[in-house]
């Protein structure tokens, strides 16, 4: 017993107090920011591994991008990854950083249907389903659940069942034989239920995308509500990005 | 000579390597069986017009080297050949992925049980939705599916157990849920960027390991020997991802036991570890740390000691909670005799890594196939005997330790960065190369074949879980199935790095 209080004493507070304000420690490769200064843009639209570079303007589309940070190091003087870790949007769009653009990535407010918000406010039961994920967003997903991120307080957690749930978290590029099981679980989601994805192999295949062993045909059937970038996506990146389809939103 | 023999990250041309006819090649490489030093890294075939060629490649601990042999078949034969996993199971999984990708028809292999399902799969009747599980027909015995979908935040993979009442007889896995196509990928994709990319892809878990696996083979490929500089970021994150590993294990399996004390402590001591990666590259599981000829993020003094700052908070907490958590007779009690694999088993399977060590079986490729820091570091595993539960959670904790004592030695010497820039040429024509590199599961084996042009014509890969699947199918047995998460959670094997 004093053993157990002694190393609760010892581990202190350790929720992170604030996760929209948080700074994120070390290097981080957020949200980039492209200048306006003229380069040879071919040789980043070479570069990049996934083809996320395109020029007129020169963007960089963050559901493609794997992080890895290439541009940068070649290209100190137009791309630089800022540490802003909200990177999430509604609309797939919203993912492409243009040049010259510094503003935030925040989400449409017009393209979120009224039951979420009326509905999964305060409470949102998501199901977690790796259609071909590598494990590192699954890691990340769990390390949400964890004492420091917590995100269990805002009321998001993941359950056991596609029957207890009121969304779908997909990571992975969605292989195909995982098209199916995937299928199998939205059908038994009850309405109202939105579809969030997590990590770029699950908005854009990633490295994956022309794979013949990947069927991403499910994506084409429904509506996105969520897109979470990240090669793997940060937690603070993912609960932002969750937080901000429930917030209340003056109409 | 029916072998060449090679060491670990040495490239050889390819018709160095001696074509035996195939029952030479079945009697060399099983009777190579008869040492206990002797074990299978990698047995795969590849069609060159219509023959099929063979490449077995078999790692002797003792002396430290790979005997590389090889055979030729017809391709697309009604021919019917002896199988090596008839006389030794442990080369049942490669066996398995010839017949799967290529048809080659055995006449007495033991399970000739789907891989993984590729899309280039030979017999394109065969569907992961249509596998026939082992069943029974007694009316007291039922079967219970689990998966693809798991309840938690986990891989896709099937399990199928025949149960009678509360105790698990029998459990067959099934995977190929996760297979995206790698081994093809590595080929099509011609920008080396890119290839590295994919071998951090292999195995999220498990990114230093795959991409150290893979920039190796590649600079054996191309002649590039890594400055000390280059080696020391390696081997130094090899470490730090077993500590970051084994930490999150803890942590899953005080969860499995409902210990949440545990849970809690364990998993955030693995923030601290992981967040250390974040700070020195920029990512939390040290995706793009590793590149092929290049030290993209130096190990400076400075970040030395934000990590041995790390490591001191670390370690007071870990050992305090791992004290109070082996103290609980409520823990041990879950934990002993559980899931229990016992040593014949595991030596006959041919576990490798962890699941090997937890029963006396000393396989570990830092201490028997040195490379980088690993060289001259007289590494001694750590084995159990008991092959259950509590043994695996024992080597886990007690490798920690070990990692933590390495990485502060490591410290000690950080070389400074290389001040010649040697380029790194394309690979030379007509070679092979193999790199085995001790992850935290086990050891990988990557291989690669390059054509008259030097283009990558063939690469294979290999993850531990290939091997120690079969383990956990073995461990369950008689125990109860409330068990299983925790004996699943003690092995923690990879899915997508068997699936690829």
């Amino acid at each position: 017993m004093i053993s157990d209080i002694k190393i609760l004493y010892h581990q202190g507070k350790q929720y992170i107090p604030d996760v929209k304000t948080v700074e994120m420690p070390g290097i981080f490769r957020g949200r980039p920011v492209i200048s306006r200064i003229e380069v040879d843009t071919n040789r980043l639209i070479e570069l990049c591994p996934t083809h996320a570079i395109s020029s007129n303007p020169v963007s960089i589309d963050l559901g493609k991008c794997l992080f890895c940070g290439e541009c940068e190091y070649v290209c100190p003087d137009k791309i630089s990854f800022t540490k802003d870790y909200k990177l999430s949007s509604n609309y797939r769009n919203g993912l492409i950083v243009r040049e010259g653009n510094d503003s935030p990535i925040i989400l449409n407010p017009s393209l979120i249907r009224k039951e979420i918000t009326k509905l999964f406010g305060g409470s949102l039961k998501l199901r977690q389903v790796s259609a071909g994920g590598d494990n590192s967003c699954e890691c990340e997903l769990g390390a949400t659940s964890n004492v420091n991120f917590d995100m269990e307080r805002f009321g998001i957690e993941f359950v056991a069942s596609p029957r207890h749930a009121d969304g779908v978290v997909i990571t992975g590029p969605i292989t195909a034989s995982m098209a199916e099981p995937l299928q199998i679980c939205y059908d038994a989601m009850p309405y109202p239920k939105i579809i969030v994805l997590v990590g770029t192999d699950a908005i854009s295949g990633g490295m994956f995308a022309d794979s013949p062993a990947i069927n991403r045909g499910f994506l084409d059937r429904y509506h996105i509500d969520l897109f979470i970038p990240g090669n793997p996506a940060h937690p603070l990146t993912i609960i932002n990005g969750l937080l901000s389809l429930i917030a209340k939103r003056n109409r | 000579m029916k072998s060449i023999s090679i060491k670990n990250n040495e490239a050889i041309t390819l018709p160095a390597i001696p074509v035996l006819n195939y029952l030479d090649f079945l009697e060399y490489n099983t009777g190579l069986m008869g040492d206990e030093a002797n074990h299978c890294v990698q047995y795969f075939a590849f069609q060159r017009n219509n023959v099929l060629k063979l490449i077995c490649c078999m790692a002797n601990d003792s002396e430290g080297n790979i005997k590389i042999s090889s055979s030729e078949v017809l391709f697309n034969s009604p021919e019917v050949y002896p199988s090596f996993s008839n006389i030794h199971l442990s080369f049942h999984c490669f066996e398995r992925e010839i017949h799967e990708n290529f048809g080659l028809n055995y006449a007495d292999h033991p399970s000739l049980k789907p891989l993984r399902y590729p899309f280039n799969k030979a017999n394109k009747n065969s569907t992961i939705a249509n596998y026939p599980f082992y069943q029974s027909e007694s009316e007291e015995l039922h079967e219970v599916g689990v998966g693809p979908i798991h309840a938690g935040i986990i891989e896709p993979g099937h399990f199928r157990f025949i149960c009678s009442g509360e105790q698990i007889l029998h459990l067959e896995v099934q995977l190929g849920y996760q297979h995206r196509g790698i081994e093809q990928l590595m080929i099509s994709k011609k920008n080396l960027l890119q290839r590295n990319m994919l071998a951090e892809s292999i195995a999220g878990d498990t990114v230093v390991g795959h991409t150290t696996a893979f920039v190796k083979t590649w600079e054996s490929l191309c002649g590039f020997e890594a400055s000390q500089d280059i080696q020391f970021v390696r081997t130094f994150a090899l470490e730090w991802e077993r500590i970051a590993n084994h930490t999150g294990d803890l942590s899953a399996l005080c969860n499995d036991i409902a210990y949440q004390l545990g849970a809690s402590v364990f998993g955030r001591l693995r923030t601290p570890i992981i967040n250390s990666f974040q700070g020195w590259c920029g990512n939390r599981l040290a995706k793009s740390l590793v590149r092929a000829g290049n030290n993209r993020f130096p190990f400076t003094r400075k970040t030395a000691d934000t990590f041995l700052k790390v490591m001191d908070t670390y370690e007071l907490d870990y050992l305090e909670m791992y004290k109070r958590m082996r103290n609980l007779p409520s823990v041990l009690a879950r934990l002993e005799k559980t899931g229990i694999v016992n040593t014949a088993q595991a030596a006959e399977i041919g576990t490798v890594g962890m699941a090997a060590r937890m029963c006396d079986i000393h396989r570990d490729i830092r201490a028997s196939h040195p490379h980088d820091l690993y060289v001259g570091l007289n590494h001694h595993p750590i084995t159990k005997r008991h092959g259950d539960v509590y043994s695996r959670t024992q080597i886990r904790k007690e490798e920690i330790l070990q990692s933590l004592v390495y990485e502060r030695h490591f410290i000690e010497n950080i070389p400074s960065l290389s001040s010649c820039n040697r380029e790194l040429k394309q690979p030379t024509p007509d070679t092979f190369s193999l790199s085995l590199v001790e992850g935290w599961r086990g050891e990988i084996c990557h291989c690669a074949i390059t054509d008259e042009r030097g283009e990558l014509k063939i690469y294979k890969i290999k993850d531990p879980s290939l091997h120690n699947w079969l383990a956990v199918a073995l461990a369950v047995r008689n125990n109860e199935i409330s068990d299983f998460p925790v004996c699943n959670k003690s092995f923690n094997l990879s899915y997508c790095g068997h699936d690829l």
